[in-house]
């Protein structure tokens, strides 16, 4: 299917922008507005508000369409490819595949303190409904709170023998997720723990295909809990037994 | 204003509850001197520098002293032992010291009248640099004249440079008070970085050599718009003194500085934390800084329509912390936050009930109010709606410091333009609201009314709990935010040092003096 914006007409190609200029919103700064509209692909860009938002800014709110479509065919998206199990499945196969409780050691690392997302998934009451991994049978949690520095991480994880390892990434300002999470890798393998272990990561800016790009196993964002986790998990570690044997 | 009809004598009792609560915190307090503490009388004496290693001078002193001599005696018996042996001045000696021509902590030590008399230019010198400030600040406002409601917005590129042009950006917009917030990780440094910095994650690394730039740029500003313009920075982590020093010395206007903050949401040490508030906490009453609280974030954590009662009961903490510290009300810039999840029905009828609870139940302090952030997702223009709601509880309760919310909460540190559009949204409705508190009262027995007065309830509950328990015990319980800390455990428990008989700290004991 060839996709195009839909403002009020199918395909009428219709978007909204707005952004800032180093300049003020005079005749020369809507021109270069809609100039900068028109280098992006729009047709007709309409400059339908320019104002001053402090001395030498403009700020400037565009309306055009675009004449580009999208060829849905030909769209792959990288995602997670296990089903997310229920919590009683994740349990149960647990039992019967892998007769021994899973440990998963979490922890919001580097200089990072928000730990919101990371209870959300490792603890008893879990987040929006769906509870957290503590509360699986059959699994180990051990969530080591924020500001962990990888050098502890990795030592946590080697001492509590881990199978999973969950990383929690929010503050991505001037990329410091990117270098916080490559060095956790770095690190493992250093250890020779990175093959041991499955390597996740999670965040409000974190998707699976970033995670892979880095070194990860996964990768969850927004709108994922422990079950979406527990199951790629649990789903991997059975596979990897199986192609152990 | 007793627009709510609360019951004095539940308030009364909940002030009472909580000075107990924080007198049991200032037995231990009394007791106990830090490494930070010590840092800032170095400081507060005109100590200040790096090594070519770029360590700071006043850690340099204070680890030396830790390790060789007995820093439970304060630094302040070693920098006069130093000057009189010597017969230096301070300067002279502090550079002997850096060139290893002399060494701290061999020398014997002088009393305590002789240290007062050895250091006493030093610390007069700063002293009145710190009471100058505050008598610039006060004829500056009066110049200008003040808001009663102002409109606060922080800057966050972790380049002091960008951050400059874009305070004076929002200035110029409308902005009264604006924070640079600082980069993850400072306050788990146990020193204080120094010089100007250009690269910061998530914020701007809080050095003097920072505040001084921004200062300047915002007095700027405020001339061309007669209009004071208050600059924010952040007294806690394990530096809180030394950065409320910093401030003094630089006219800061408002330091966060909360009591338990750094404990529940940096894992910071609780010991180090109580006795390193009241320093910095009488530090900034000295210097006329108001201090702001962080009771908001426990709403981040925990849930705002179950745990309201949570923020009032440390509210009443924090304002007792600040009274024992000689804070007067103008001072205590209590927080609190529009956090109640929209999809809850009549949810803004609830945020005007804890807002106007709190405007009357501390009718003097310059509250700080907070705007949604975890409601808000990636839909700006939801989040445009939310935030507008605020602003007109803001306007309608009549908070003091108003923190305005940003479009783009949930996806990063605001840009130029978010800041603008959350302006003009709050000066709209303070404009379109200007008179409706005092057009508007409410339903006897109705919602608002019935919610202010259970959560008033709940709060002397939990505080007649803590009272019982003592509050290092209530903290180990995870009263606040649901997080619990040991009191030995967290971060920077062994900078913490009981005191011997002959302690002297020459700052405080001055300032305590001056401030009784
Ligand atoms: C709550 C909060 C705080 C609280 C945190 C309390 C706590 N104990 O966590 C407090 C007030 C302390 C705080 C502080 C700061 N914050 Co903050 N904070 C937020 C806020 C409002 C909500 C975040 C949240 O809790 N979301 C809810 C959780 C459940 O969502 P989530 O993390 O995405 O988690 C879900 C998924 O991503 C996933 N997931 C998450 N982690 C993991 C891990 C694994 C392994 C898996 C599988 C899944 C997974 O599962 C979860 C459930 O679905 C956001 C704004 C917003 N509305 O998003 C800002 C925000 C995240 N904070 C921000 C900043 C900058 C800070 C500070 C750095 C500010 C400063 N300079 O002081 C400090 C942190 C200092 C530090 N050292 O890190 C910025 C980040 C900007 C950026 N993109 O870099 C935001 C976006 C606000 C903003 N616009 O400026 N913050």
């Amino acid at each position: 299917m060839k996709l195009r914006p839909y403002g009020d007409t199918l395909a009428d190609g219709k978007v909204q922008l707005s952004f800032t200029l180093p300049c003020d919103p005079d005749a020369t700064g809507i021109e270069a507005a809609k100039q900068l509209a028109k280098a992006m692909g729009m047709i007709d860009p309409g400059v339908v508000q320019a104002e001053k938002i402090g001395e030498g800014f403009g700020f400037f709110i565009v309306y055009g369409s675009v004449p580009f479509a999208i060829d849905t065919d030909k769209i792959k998206v990288e995602d997670v490819a296990t089903p997310t199990l229920s919590r009683e499945e994740i349990e149960s196969l647990i039992e019967k595949e892998l007769g021994r409780d899973v440990v998963f050691v979490g922890a919001s690392t580097g200089t990072d303190a928000h730990t919101v997302g990371i209870d959300a998934i490792m603890n008893m009451k879990g987040f929006a409904g769906h509870y957290g991994l503590e509360r699986y049978k059959h699994v180990k949690a051990y969530n080591l709170g924020s500001q962990v520095a990888n050098e502890e991480f990795v030592r946590q994880a080697r001492r509590l023998q881990a199978d999973v390892l969950l990383v929690s990434q929010t503050v991505t300002q001037k990329d410091i997720h990117l270098r916080n999470l490559t060095n956790l890798v770095e690190l493992l393998e250093a250890e020779k723990l990175r093959d041991q272990v499955i390597l996740i990561a999670g965040g409000a800016r974190i998707t699976h295909e970033l995670a892979k790009e880095l070194g990860y196993d996964a990768g969850f964002g927004p709108k994922k809990y422990a079950e979406d986790v527990a199951s790629f998990a649990v789903l991997e570690l059975i596979e990897r037994k199986k192609s152990v044997k | 204003m007793n627009k709510l009809n609360l019951d004095q004598n539940v308030i009364a009792t909940c002030r009472q509850l909580a000075m107990g609560i924080a007198d049991d915190i200032h037995e231990f307090i009394h007791k106990h001197t830090t490494v930070s503490v010590e840092r800032t009388v170095c400081r507060l004496l005109g100590v200040d520098g790096v090594d070519r290693f770029g360590v700071p001078i006043p850690n340099l002193i204070v680890d030396d002293i830790k390790d060789r001599g007995d820093l439970s005696r304060g630094v302040s018996v070693y920098l006069a032992a130093g000057l009189k042996a010597t017969g230096m001045d301070l300067k002279a000696l502090v550079k002997a010291y850096l060139q290893g021509e002399v060494q701290l902590g061999s020398d014997p030590l002088p009393s305590i009248k002789e240290t007062l008399g050895i250091l006493e230019p030093y610390y007069a010198a700063t002293l009145k640099q710190i009471k100058d400030n505050r008598g610039e600040r006060e004829n500056r406002k009066q110049k200008y004249g003040q808001k009663p409601t102002e409109i606060y917005v922080i800057v966050a590129t972790g380049n002091i440079h960008e951050d400059v042009i874009q305070a004076k950006a929002a200035a110029k917009a409308g902005a009264d008070i604006i924070a640079v917030i600082r980069s993850t990780g400072q306050s788990l440094l146990d020193y204080v970085p120094y010089g100007i910095t250009t690269e910061g994650f998530g914020g701007t690394y809080a050095t003097q050599a920072n505040f001084r730039l921004m200062r300047a740029a915002l007095d700027e500003v405020a001339e061309a718009e007669n209009r004071y313009i208050s600059l924010v920075n952040y007294a806690s982590g394990l530096c809180m003194p030394e950065i409320a020093a910093m401030a003094a010395l630089e006219r800061l206007d408002i330091l966060l500085n909360d009591s338990m903050y750094g404990i529940i949401f940096r894992d910071i040490n609780m010991q180090r934390t109580f006795i390193d508030q009241y320093f910095s906490r009488l530090i900034n009453a000295y210097a006329g800084i108001i201090i702001n609280t962080g009771e908001d974030n426990y709403l981040t954590t925990s849930d705002a329509v179950e745990e309201a009662h949570t923020v009032l009961a440390s509210q009443f903490i924090n304002e007792a912390f600040a009274l024992k510290a000689h804070l007067p009300e103008q001072l205590m810039g209590l927080g609190h936050a529009f956090e109640i999840d929209p999809a809850v029905e009549d949810s803004f009828l609830l945020e005007i009930a804890q807002a106007e609870m709190a405007r009357e139940i501390f009718p003097t302090a310059p509250l700080k109010y907070m705007p949604p952030t975890k409601h808000i997702n990636g839909n700006i223009f939801r989040a445009y709606q939310q935030n507008t709601m605020f602003n007109l509880a803001t306007t309608f309760t009549d908070q003091s410091i108003h923190l305005l919310g940003m479009m783009t909460e949930a996806i990063h540190t605001p840009f130029i333009a978010d800041r603008y559009l959350a302006i003009e949204n709050a000066k709209l409705v303070q404009r379109a609201a200007k008179s409706m508190r005092e057009e508007i009262c409410f339903k006897p027995g109705g919602i608002i009314e019935s919610r202010a007065k259970s959560v008033l309830a709940k709060a002397a509950e939990l505080l007649e709990s803590v009272r019982k328990i003592g509050l290092f015990q209530a903290l180990e319980n995870g009263v606040f935010a649901g997080v619990k800390r040991p009191f030995k455990g967290g971060k920077g428990l062994e900078g913490v040092i009981a005191k011997h008989p002959q302690y002297l700290n020459v700052i405080s004991a001055r300032m305590e003096a001056e401030l009784l």
